[in-house]
Order: C-alpha cells, then structure tokens, then sequence
C-alpha cells in the first residue's frame, strides 16, 4: 500500500544498542523536555479575571434590534425561523394597533418570539434570511442555567433594551460586505 | 536521663513531626503545581494567594467526606491498614540527623532524636513493616482491584527492599558505620558519598522510587488497570491517611537519601566563612532542607516525565538488573579497600 | 526495665495464645508479627540492638509478608476449612501435650543453669556480632550461606518448569 503522507514512521525491530538499553540518556532526556516546559510561558489564562479576545465575527446570543427611535425591527415574517437549519425559532405574528406606532416599525410584529437556545447551533442563518435588519447574533456567551426550560429564550431577554445607551453593538457584523451581500440578496428574484 | 534533655528531645520530636506533616502536606501542593507547570499549566491557584491555602482546603475536604466501610469489609483490618501506613511513615524520621549539635546555655543538643549505631537497618525495619499498611488495607477491603493493588504492592517492595539493601552494602563498606550520625559527619568538608559510591546511589534511587509506590513504579495503585489499587474501597481520612503516607515516604525517602549520599547537614565552605557554631547548625538544617526539596522536586519531574511500568518490565528491572549491579558493586567497592590497604 | 519485660512479655504471651485460637488465618498472621515485634523489643531490652533490628526485617519484613501473601491468595473462609476426624483431634491433644511436658521439663532444668560468659552490655552490636561471626563462628556461618545457597538453587529448580 502507498504510503499518503511521508510522516508515518516505519517500525523496526533492531536490537538496540548499549546505551539505548541502559535507558538513563532517554530518561535524562525526557527529563530536560520537561523541565523547559517548566519555565515556559503559561498557555492557560485566569479565566473570570481575564477573558479571551472574541474573534469579530463570533456568533453568540441572539439580539432582537430596535430601530433608532426605538422601535421594535421585527415584522415576524417568519423567514428565520425558516431558514434556521436546528428549528430553534418560534414565533406568533400580530397586528399592530393604533397608537402603537412608536413600538413597532412595521403593521405586523412578533407577539411572541422565542429562541431554544439547546437546539440553536449558532449558525447564523437567520441573521442572512432576515430582510428588516432585526436579528444579529452578537459576541455574548449563553451562560448556563439549572432547568431546560430557561433555555428557552423570550422576547424579554432578545429584544434589546430602549435607552440609546443600553444597545447591543452589532457593528462588527454589520460590516460594508454583509450589508452589500444582503442588498444583492434581497433583489436577486428580480435579477 | 536528666530532664532537660528528657524535654528537649520531647519539644524536638513534636517539631519533627509537625513539620514532616507540613512538608507532606505542601507535597501536595508542589506535586499539583509542578505538575501543571511541566504540562504549560497554572495548577492550583484559587485558594489563597498562589493557591498556597490548597493544602488546607483539601484536608477540610477530605475530613467532610462520608466515611464508608463495605459491608463485606473485614472491618477492624480496615481499620488497621492505613494506621499501620501512617504510623511506619512518621516513625522512620526518628533517626534522621536534621541538623548538627547546637548550643544553649553551655549545653550541647543533637538535632537528632536517637542516633541509633544501626541507623540505617532501622529505616529498612519501618519500610518492611510499612507494608502490611497496604497489605492488609487491600485485603481486608474484599475487592479484587484493591487485593490485586496489595498483593502488587507487597511484591513489589519485597523485591525492591533487596536491591536497595544490597545497594547500601557498598556505602557501608566505605563508611564502615550503621550510624546515620556518623555517616554524616564522615562526609564533612565535600566528601560526599555520591562520588564516592555512583553506581550504589543510582540503584538506591530507583529502590526508593519502588519502594514509595511512585511513578514509573505506581503499579499498586494504577487507575487505568486497578481504579485506584489498594484504596479502591477507602474514603474521607482514611484515603487521606493513605495518600499522606506516601508524601511522609516521599518526605523521609528524600531526607535519607540526601543523609546518606548527598553530605546530609553539610555543606561546602563551611569552614572558610567564620561563623558561630551555632549558626553554622542552623544552616547546615537549612541546607538540609534544600537538598530533601531537590529530592522531593526530583520525585515529582519523574513522576511527570516518565510512564509506567509494566508489571513483568519492573520485575526484570529489580530482579534481573538492579540485584546483579548492586552485588557488583559490592564486589567492586571490596576489591578496592581490599588492594587499597594492603599497599 | 522490669515493667517493659513483663510488659512485653505479656503481649508476646497473649499475642502467642490469639494466633492459636483465633478463627480467621489472616487474624493468626497479624498476631504472629505482633508477637515478633514484642520480641525485637525483647532484644532491645538486652541492648542488641543489631538482632532486634534484623529480628523485625527478617522475620516481620519478609516471612510474614510471604505467610500473609500465601493466606491472601488462598483467601481461607470458615466453610472452607474442613473438620477434622476425631481420631486426628485426640492423637493432635495426646502429641501437642506431650510436647508441652518436653518444653517443661527443659525449661525447669534450664532455671538452675548459670550463664557461662558475664553479660557484656555490648554483645549484641552490630561490631561484636560481625567479629563474633567472622572470627569464632566462621566456618558455622560459612557452611550456613552454602546451605543457603543450595536451598535457593532447589526453590528455581522446582519453580522452573524446564531449566
């Protein structure tokens, strides 16, 4: 059979030689690797204290956007939760109401929208198939919960908050490319 | 016996054994530390500063746990075990010469408690009875993990015990004392026997690597084949008794080691700086320490560097290999006095 | 010192008298070495410090490991172990009493024996013990190593299947 890599090692059986046998050189040896690796440079960090640097397009927990005068994004058209490969989105669509304008930017929204976030596989895919701009995934960690059932998560832990200040910056993934793919997307049935 | 030195010798062996429990217990940390280290790792370092606290927050532990035994468990040898393992550990640091004599008040006072003229079959005496520890806690767990443990770990003491007895003829030969004292002062001013007697020093390392259940020799208590050999069944202090046990082995192994090969309370130069007698004691006990530290560190880059034996490997090592070279040696080191002093 | 050899003494006794009577094999084992470890404190008291020490290395450290080591392995239970005819129990009685009136009638005559040499408070170290052996009793302790020797010869010959 060919060999695919030149890397495997090819086993022999020779005797070995003296001072192979008296086995105190590959002892003294093994000893000297690991005394380097002592003084080296530590790979692992003080976790709570120090925390890694998230990569810029690190899909984390989900963020429902509000527009800039507060208004929720979301039209609940459904195509997240059509796109999304796990079947983690639910949602139940409803009509705004007058009065309602400076809640909801479209005349049809969410009323209920969840995300399972034991079957989301953080893909990404309802971030692509949404048209309004609502849903982005951002660089914060789902942390861990007692009960199954907290994992489910409601409006009132998606949608971000209303002061300005309190957003969720989702800059890093709302970069010039994605924007621009985004636009050729929503046009391509007229291509 | 008057009584100062009645109570003096009672203050100084409550110090040996608090600080052989200290040592043992900052065993554990260092082992867990220099572990992580030679793994690129931070090891322990939540509880206290560097993690120094660890110790303590193991013990709390280990005393909270539930204390079980079997129902099918001979319970008073279960018992009997690892008291007999803790014991036979802290009873071997009696004849250690920790430090040289020191003066008070016009008086003279040995560092050491008993300075047996057998010093060094003593040592041998403990080691041998530090086996039924393990023996009987094994048995009497009705395991067969932890009677497969016992019975590796009695075999594999019985025979290392020889090699490394053997290996301590030749040092005998050139000392010509049982007396660890006496051995010690021989070795003043750089005439340490380990230039002396390298190829003795060399079996009786590994002797005493076998003989503390270490790597490459942990076979008695191996997880991956035996879940823990002979302490399968043990748990709270009793398990803690048995790990400490084995530290305070590693403790003393150390100390004996640096006594009879590495000068003991010596160290070089000496003489040439000046200093009160009694200060050179006190860093002579400091020196010691440092050499039983080396040791102990020594032990542990071991433990992590190399993997286990199998169980034929270190049967041929201790039978075939180590019993030959230490009797040769002994014919060597008395072929030499024997033509050295008949010119 | 007296106190330590009643003491001792004792301890050896009843300890001597448990691994007789106890059921369990592995009990009689521990028992054994605590009687061995009374009698090294016997030799300590006579100040031969040298034979108390090999006293515990040799029999305690090593023959009682391989005795404990057997037991283990064979690990005898009370169902296992089969009762004896009676025929067997009264002629083990009538051969173990007379033996017990042999051991007395020595000892009595052995109360009146004076000892030979002065008690030497240092015979038992290590020094007299090895000029002892290798000046007085050369030719004894050399012919015992061969003796030695060739038992240890025989054990590799019966463990070896083809030598």
């Amino acid at each position: 059979m060919q060999a695919l890599t030149n890397r495997s090692k090819v086993v022999s059986d020779k005797k070995m030689t003296f001072m192979e046998r008296i086995y105190i050189p590959a002892i003294l040896k093994g000893m000297s690797i690991t005394i380097r690796h002592f003084f080296r440079k530590k790979i692992s960090i003080n976790y709570p204290e120090q925390t890694r640097e998230f990569s810029k397009v690190y899909r984390g927990q989900h963020v429902l956007k509000r527009d800039d005068e507060g208004r929720e994004r979301c039209t609940a058209c459904g195509l997240c939760a059509v796109a999304c490969p796990a079947e983690a989105i639910t949602m139940i669509a409803g009509e705004r109401k007058p009065g309602e304008e400076n809640l909801y930017r479209e005349e049809k929204y969410a009323e209920v929208y969840t995300i399972n976030m034991l079957r989301c596989i953080f893909c990404g895919d309802c971030e692509d198939a949404c048209p309004k701009e609502a849903i982005f995934l951002t660089d914060r960690i789902v942390v861990s919960q007692y009960e199954r059932s907290s994992f489910i998560y409601g409006k009132d832990i998606l949608v971000e908050p209303l002061d300005q200040s309190l957003r969720i910056d989702i800059s890093a993934r709302q970069t010039e490319k994605v924007l621009n793919f985004k636009q050729d997307k929503r046009f391509a049935h007229n291509k | 016996m008057d009584l100062t030195l009645y109570i003096y010798k009672t203050i100084f062996l409550f110090i040996i054994l608090l600080v052989t429990l200290v040592v043992a217990m900052y065993s554990t940390y260092g082992e867990r530390k220099v572990a992580a280290f030679m793994q690129d790792r931070r090891g322990p370092n939540r509880a206290g500063p560097f993690g120094l606290l660890q110790p303590i927050a193991d013990g709390v532990k280990m005393f909270m746990k539930e204390e079980i035994i079997p129902l099918s468990a001979n319970k008073k040898l279960f018992i009997l075990g690892p008291s007999i393992a803790m014991t036979t550990a802290m009873l071997t640091g009696v004849v250690i010469p920790w430090g040289g004599i020191i003066t008070i008040a016009g008086r003279e006072f040995s560092m050491q408690i008993a300075d047996l003229n057998i010093g060094i079959l003593y040592v041998f005496a403990m080691v041998s009875i530090g086996v039924y520890g393990i023996m009987i806690g094994g048995w009497a767990s009705n395991n067969k993990y932890a009677l497969l443990g016992s019975i590796r770990a009695a075999s594999q003491m019985i025979s290392y015990e020889l090699a490394m007895g053997l290996s301590i003829v030749g040092l005998i030969l050139t000392t010509g004392s049982l007396s660890l004292n006496e051995i010690v002062a021989q070795q003043h001013g750089m005439h340490w026997n380990v230039f002396y007697q390298p190829l003795g020093f060399l079996i009786f390392l590994v002797c005493a690597f076998a003989e503390t259940n270490r790597a490459p020799f942990d076979l008695p208590e191996c997880e991956t084949e035996l879940i823990g050999g002979y302490h399968t069944e043990y748990s709270s202090m009793k398990l803690g008794f048995y790990l400490f046990a084995e530290y305070i082995n590693m403790f003393i192994s150390s100390a004996v080691i640096a006594t009879l090969y590495f000068g003991g309370y010596n160290m070089p130069f000496i003489d040439q700086i000046g200093l009160s007698p009694n200060m050179v004691t006190l860093l002579g006990t400091f020196f010691f320490f440092m050499k039983i530290f080396f040791f102990i560190f020594l032990f542990m880059w071991i433990r992590w560097t190399l993997p286990r034996f199998r169980y034929d490997q270190l049967m041929n090592l201790g039978w075939k290999k180590l019993m030959p070279l230490a009797i040769f040696n002994i014919m060597a080191t008395g072929a030499y006095y024997y033509f050295t002093e008949l010119t | 010192m007296v106190f330590l050899f009643y003491f001792l003494s004792a301890i050896m006794i009843l300890t001597a008298l448990f691994v007789v009577f106890s059921k369990n094999p592995v009990d009689s084992v521990i028992y054994l070495i605590i009687c061995f470890i009374a009698m090294a404190g016997q030799y300590i008291l006579l100040n031969s410090q040298f034979l108390a020490v090999v006293h515990v290395i040799v029999y305690t450290g090593a023959i009682m490991v391989l005795f404990l080591f057997v037991i283990m392995l064979l690990n005898l239970n009370k169902e296992i172990i089969l009762q004896k005819s009676k025929v067997t129990r009264i002629s083990a009685v009538v051969t173990g009493g007379i033996f017990f009136l042999v051991m007395v009638a020595a000892t009595r005559l052995t109360l009146e024996i004076h000892p030979r040499y002065a008690f030497d408070s240092k015979i038992g170290l290590v020094s007299e013990v090895g000029k002892t052996l290798f000046h007085e009793f050369l030719l004894p302790f050399e012919i015992s190593s061969v003796l030695f020797i060739s038992a240890m010869i025989g054990a590799v010959m019966f463990g070896k299947k083809d030598v």
